[in-house]
């Protein structure tokens, strides 16, 4: 065995529900003792499209809470957008399907051991890993603040039973149809000045992810942010998913968002260099 | 139909396997993340990812593009260098108990022959895969299988270091316009085998940015897709040469497709994109084809190989 993925089993897990909420679909899946061993930022790779599919890869998505029942052992929900033909798919299967799913996959948000401020930031659909982390960062004693932001108020993601795990929680809309008026990222920098927030854990699309860690760049605030970026396998074996990641002495490596992410260090991330080839060696 | 005892067993020129189902280079990385999934010693070997002598960072994302049972991939080579590559990730196979075939791509002749000497070195390896066909450099030129000479120098250059150790495998593109003249011209170079087939080069357009999506524009298609030029490709070697051992690969996902290209004359057939999908889609191929070689009446894989170019038995 080696170290990668060392959690992870493939397992076939049968869907207990699958609801509409707003934009997207909350489907939650029967995984078992699987549950045990997922932790917030973890994702799961989903076979689609049933044996005769012309779809031959997995669809990857985030886990977005874990839940330990008593009759039918552990489940996993996730959030899921009806965008590509794959996800479309998966939200059309009804209660009682069974999923052929991989799980869980990648490094999971670090928690702190001892009780931080913590600010909690999601983008879009990028929302739906937070309040499982919000559950476990409160447990740990942490002041838990969160920030939602969305083009439109039907792509905010935020249920009633997660707003109770975070001790506030701001939305910010593009339109102005929900919340405030604007990005997600506008009070970050005052917060950071206030000197209210140690670590921020972020999940969205990639220019919010670049955003926040320009701000928290030069500052003591932790920055860990669960990317995306397209990736074929789930598994480390593809090689299509890499970001260009700084070493210590300057050089670049092209490292895998799939096994040394999705969760990774906003400041280590060379957000300039991603879809390029960066040199190699040190500068 | 029998109940016989079936001889799982392969070779591939003087390199015996217990079992005819392979990694395929570039969709297992080193095996250390297949090893989760299955013991990497119940499959036939572990085929690198092709390594080059220097670290690589490949191609600009995205990468890979998913088409009708299919995908286009464009990594570019990615790699940590030969060096890196020989002192950590073979040890840790050899270790695990895994079979090695060791894949190397070079820019130039002179790489190859390098690469070579520095595998010569290391012992336990099963067999060379000389990768002279990826299709995802920045020059095509590059793509040594696209002329008789070019890969004939190629192989002529790991010949004159690997004298017979171990087997010589050729990896060669169908994007020619007769594989059996490339073919021909690396064997009569010294190459003991074939690994047939690389990516066919392809490209997709996105509608949104109206530009190539792949950022390296074009990218090697994989998949089912392309599992019908496999086995003509496969069958029209094996037609020319029937002596000469192919490592048979394009598009395998079940034991069905495995035994088409067994009979196409493979044998041994490397499994890759199935991977992505499916992370014990290897071990299930075996299951599937070891059932289905049974339910044939074959006695073994040899028996099999290149079977569907004998004579109808009346």
């Amino acid at each position: 065995m080696s170290s990668i993925n060392k959690s992870a089993a493939q397992i076939n897990a049968t869907i207990l529900s699958n609801k509409r909420v707003g934009a997207y679909h909350q489907i939650l899946l029967a995984i078992g003792d699987l549950a045990s061993v997922c932790r917030p930022g973890n994702f799961v790779a989903i076979s689609v499209g049933g044996d005769s599919s012309r779809m031959v890869l997995r669809r990857a998505f985030a886990i977005s809470r874990i839940t330990h029942g008593s009759a039918s052992g552990g489940a996993m929900e996730l959030i899921v957008a009806p965008h590509g033909s794959g996800s479309k798919w998966l939200c059309a299967q009804e209660e009682g399907v069974e999923l052929d799913i991989v799980a869980p996959l990648g490094k999971a948000f670090g928690i702190p051991t001892n009780a931080v401020n913590a600010l909690l930031v999601g983008g879009g659909y990028g929302s739906a890993p937070l309040f499982g982390l919000a559950e476990v960062l409160k447990a740990r004693g942490c002041r838990v603040d969160m920030l939602l932001g969305a083009s439109t108020g039907a792509k905010i993601y935020a249920p009633l039973e997660g707003k109770r795990s975070a001790s506030t929680l701001k939305i910010y809309t593009e339109d102005g149809t929900m919340g405030e008026h604007g990005r997600v990222t506008a009070p970050i920098r005052e917060l950071i000045t206030q000197g209210s927030v140690d670590v921020i854990y972020s999940c969205g699309p990639m220019s919010m992810l670049r955003a926040i860690s320009e701000l928290t760049e030069g500052t003591d605030v932790v920055h860990q942010c669960a990317v995306e970026e397209s990736m074929a396998c789930g598994i480390g074996i593809c090689m299509t998913c890499v970001l260009p990641v700084k070493n210590e002495d300057g050089s670049i490596s092209m490292l895998r968002s799939c096994i040394d992410g999705p969760v990774m260090d906003g400041a280590e991330v060379a957000w300039d260099l991603v879809g390029k080839v960066p040199p190699i060696g040190t500068p | 139909m029998s109940d016989a005892t079936l001889d799982f067993s392969t070779t591939l020129g003087n390199a015996w396997f217990p079992a005819p189902i392979f990694t395929a280079s570039g969709c297992a990385s080193s095996g250390k993340e297949l090893s989760q999934f299955f013991d990497l010693r119940d499959i036939g070997a572990v085929v690198t990812k092709s390594v080059m002598n220097k670290v690589r960072h490949g191609r600009p994302t995205p990468r890979m593009a998913e088409t009708p049972s299919g995908m286009l991939n464009s990594i570019g080579l990615q790699g940590p260098g030969i060096d890196q590559f020989l002192a950590q990730d073979v040890p840790w196979l050899l270790a695990k108990g895994s079979r090695v075939i060791v894949s190397i791509a070079g820019e130039t002749t002179d790489e190859y022959a390098m690469l070579a000497r520095k595998v010569r070195a290391v012992q336990g390896i099963s067999a060379l895969e000389v990768n002279i066909s990826c299709p995802n450099v920045e020059n095509r030129g590059m793509v040594f299988a696209c002329e008789r000479d070019t890969a004939a120098r190629a192989i002529d250059g790991v010949r004159k270091i690997i004298g017979g150790e171990i087997p010589i495998i050729a990896k060669l593109t169908p994007d020619v316009t007769d594989i059996t003249s490339i073919a021909s011209a690396v064997v009569d170079a010294g190459a003991d085998g074939l690994a047939l087939i690389n990516t066919v080069l392809g490209m997709v357009i996105n509608l949104d940015t109206l530009k190539p999506h792949l950022g390296g524009k074009t990218g090697g298609l994989s998949g089912p897709a392309i599992r019908p030029v496999a086995v003509r490709a496969i069958y029209q070697v094996h037609s020319a040469m029937p002596t000469v051992p192919i490592l048979g690969m394009g598009g395998v996902a079940s034991g069905r497709d495995a035994l088409e290209l067994i009979l196409a004359g493979a044998s041994g057939v490397s499994v890759g994109t199935a991977s992505f999908g499916d992370p014990t889609a290897i071990p299930r191929i075996q299951r599937e084809l070891s059932s289905l070689l049974r339910a044939k009446g074959f006695a073994s894989v040899k028996d099999a190989v290149g079977f569907a170019h004998r004579e109808e038995r009346s």
